[in-house]
């Protein structure tokens, strides 16, 4: 037998001499800082759950029916008719909102750890167009089953690119194809949400993955391990405080997959629909484009860039402002390397007005997140009685907005002016064992 | 025939060339794959004229309609609404509808009421932010987000404030007023959604 695999292997090697020297620079040869943390399980964990997607996503286009007539009535099938077809959908659901939670810590890592910073700029960005196309991807996603929340959200989402002056009114005709979300939206949204925007959403995953792995991942002490002392047990060439990502961390990644995948279970068998927050209740009705559903919201992980649109009032006869300041919110995420201009990277040795900034700014996504999810108009009149509602929440959103947009402001002055007072820097990793 | 000279001028310009015929085919291959995305023929074919009758509304009511696939709002405005019509007047952005939301009703229907009848309010249901449904609530009585609340409409999406007759308040983010659409009497109690009356327009 041993005899058989060789000369395949062999054969291969003359045919695709590139192919195992590619393997070892990836993974056996990809020397990793050895001081990875529990942070470090989230992009790992993000592959999982795009191969989830995948898969189950594969699973559903076979029982889907993408029309206004049949989707509806279709995924009822899936849920109710197909064998396991609950399991598949749940498991599609469920890991849309996992996603959203493994990136977000994900994003959340890096900005902490600096790994935005010079040379790891276009690793950023590419991370970032990710998030961007899975933020499309997601929004399609949540259209198709053609439920009232679906359809209502389909129409504010869309018609966030009306408010643009003159040629708006024309452009959510042709994104939606009809004066309305109707057959021809709901094919559209479909086939880019199965086929377009997940062949660019692959190619940016490699594209993020290569450009990483060109200048070496960052660590929790921010260090460049290239540039400490050299040789190690596998290599006298290569950083000393790097271990070989296969099998070290590929092992480690394991056991984070195996919690991951404890936690995503539990969901996915005892609460699927987790409180209304994964799947939302009126989403349980067919679309009706004559009744908008009483509490319209979108699904958690929008909340924050939703409460920037309804915290910005109109002004001069249009209400762009707010859809400019919700893309202004992504944008300013994309401009973070150019924003900072301090050279320590990791936050174990910045100065205390970045600790302190950061705080603050995790606090006003959070706070942006529970004007958008409804959770400040619940808990207003509860804890405060008989006031003005509409008042009390602009006030408490417009200030989060702008503790959001100030974190980048002061993030610049701070490290523009060199009000950063930093701690020392370590020469190498500091963890030795 | 091998040049041994290479004309660097010639080469430049073949390549330019080249890539601007070739963009302007890719261009003109893209304009079918745009235009596919415009609503089609049988989407457009969808907008006929409705007819409505009024007599089943009670004062106080409000019916909705569908035309062209937007609900339309037909309310029977009682005189305590229209009452207060006039004393909104300093808190909306644009009360005589003749700034900002000029284009957002016809002539015969741009005074106080934004109506052809008073009492009769005729209006495409949809926010003037994002295009959601707002709610009717008639009564003139303190609500949640407004103490001195005296009836209109309020958006579930956003929060944006309507009084009764669509004209929407300061500090909201709707920037217009709802939009009337064309709308004629056939007679006493019967609309007609979508056609203007005769000699309007």
């Amino acid at each position: 037998m041993a005899n058989v695999f060789t000369s395949i292997g062999d054969w291969v090697n003359e045919r695709a001499p590139n192919l195992a020297p590619t393997y070892r620079k990836h993974m056996t040869e990809y020397y990793a800082p050895k001081n990875f943390n529990l942070w470090y399980y989230f992009g790992s964990l993000a592959l999982v759950v795009l191969i989830n997607q995948i898969v189950t996503g594969i699973f559903l286009t076979m029982n889907y029916n993408p029309s206004a007539a049949g989707a509806f009535d279709s995924v009822q099938y899936i849920m109710r008719d197909v064998e396991w077809g609950w399991l598949i959908r749940y498991m599609h659901s469920t890991g849309a909102s996992l996603f959203f939670v493994v990136v977000f810590l994900h994003m959340f890592r890096g900005i902490m750890y600096g790994s935005y910073k010079k040379p790891r700029e276009l690793v950023w960005l590419l991370g970032m167009l990710i998030f961007l196309v899975l933020m499309a991807e997601a929004f399609m996603g949540y259209v198709l089953p053609w439920g009232n929340m679906s359809f209502w959200g389909a129409k504010v989402i869309v018609s966030l690119f009306g408010t643009i002056p003159v040629i708006g009114g024309t452009l959510v005709e042709w994104i939606m194809g009809d004066f309305l979300p109707a057959d021809a939206t709901l094919n559209r949204f479909f086939a880019l949400h199965v086929i377009a925007l997940p062949i660019v959403l692959l190619l940016l995953v490699v594209l993020h993955l290569a450009a990483l792995h060109e200048v070496g991942s960052n660590n929790p002490d921010g260090v460049e391990i290239k540039k400490g002392p050299k040789g190690n047990r596998w290599d006298a060439l290569k950083p000393t405080d790097g271990i070989p990502f296969h099998p070290y961390y590929t092992v480690k990644d394991l056991v984070g997959v195996g919690f991951f995948l404890l936690i995503a279970a539990f969901i996915i068998f005892f609460a699927p629909t987790f409180g209304g927050w994964f799947l939302e209740h009126d989403n349980s009705i067919m679309a009706n484009n004559l009744v908008t559903p009483a509490e319209i919201k979108p699904v958690w992980y929008f909340t924050p860039f939703y409460a920037i649109v309804r915290m910005i009032p109109s002004f001069a006869g249009t209400a762009v402002w707010g859809v400019l300041a919700m893309f202004g919110a992504i944008a300013v995420l994309f401009l973070l390397p150019w924003f900072d201009r301090g050279q320590v990277k990791s936050i174990r040795y910045r100065g205390t007005g970045y600790k302190v900034a950061l705080g603050v700014f995790v606090i006003a996504f959070l706070g942006l997140g529970s004007v958008g999810a409804g959770i400040t108009a619940e808990v207003i009149p509860e804890w405060f009685g008989n006031v003005d509602l509409t008042t009390w929440e602009n006030a408490f959103g417009r200030l989060m907005t702008l503790l959001y947009f100030g974190f980048f402001a002061f993030l610049w002055a701070y490290t523009h002016f060199g009000w950063e007072k930093t701690k020392p820097v370590p020469d190498r990793v500091t963890m030795h064992d | 025939m091998a040049n041994e000279v290479v004309d660097h001028g010639r080469r430049r310009f073949l390549t330019a060339t080249t890539a601007v015929v070739g963009g302007i085919g890719i261009v003109s291959a893209a304009v079918p794959f745009i235009k596919s995305w415009e609503p089609s023929a049988r989407a457009k074919a969808a907008g006929a004229p409705v007819t409505q009758s009024l007599k089943k509304i009670e004062s106080g009511q409000q019916l909705i309609v569908g035309w062209r696939s937007l609900p339309v709002f037909i309310v029977n405005r009682t005189p305590a609404q229209l009452a207060a019509l006039p004393q909104q007047a300093p808190r909306l952005v644009d009360p005589k509808s003749d700034g900002s939301s000029a284009a957002q009703q016809p002539k015969y229907a741009q005074n106080e009421t934004r109506s052809i009848k008073p009492e009769w309010l005729v209006m495409v249901g949809i926010c003037t932010h994002l295009g959601c449904v707002p709610n009717y609530v008639g009564e003139m009585k303190p609500e949640p987000f407004d103490p001195n609340w005296q009836g209109g409409y309020y958006c579930p999406c956003h929060h944006s404030r309507y009084d009764m007759a669509g004209r929407v308040y300061q500090g909201v983010p709707a920037p217009k007023n709802m939009e009337i659409p064309p709308y004629n009497f056939i007679d006493d109690t019967t609309i007609q959604i979508g056609v203007d009356p005769k000699g309007a327009a």
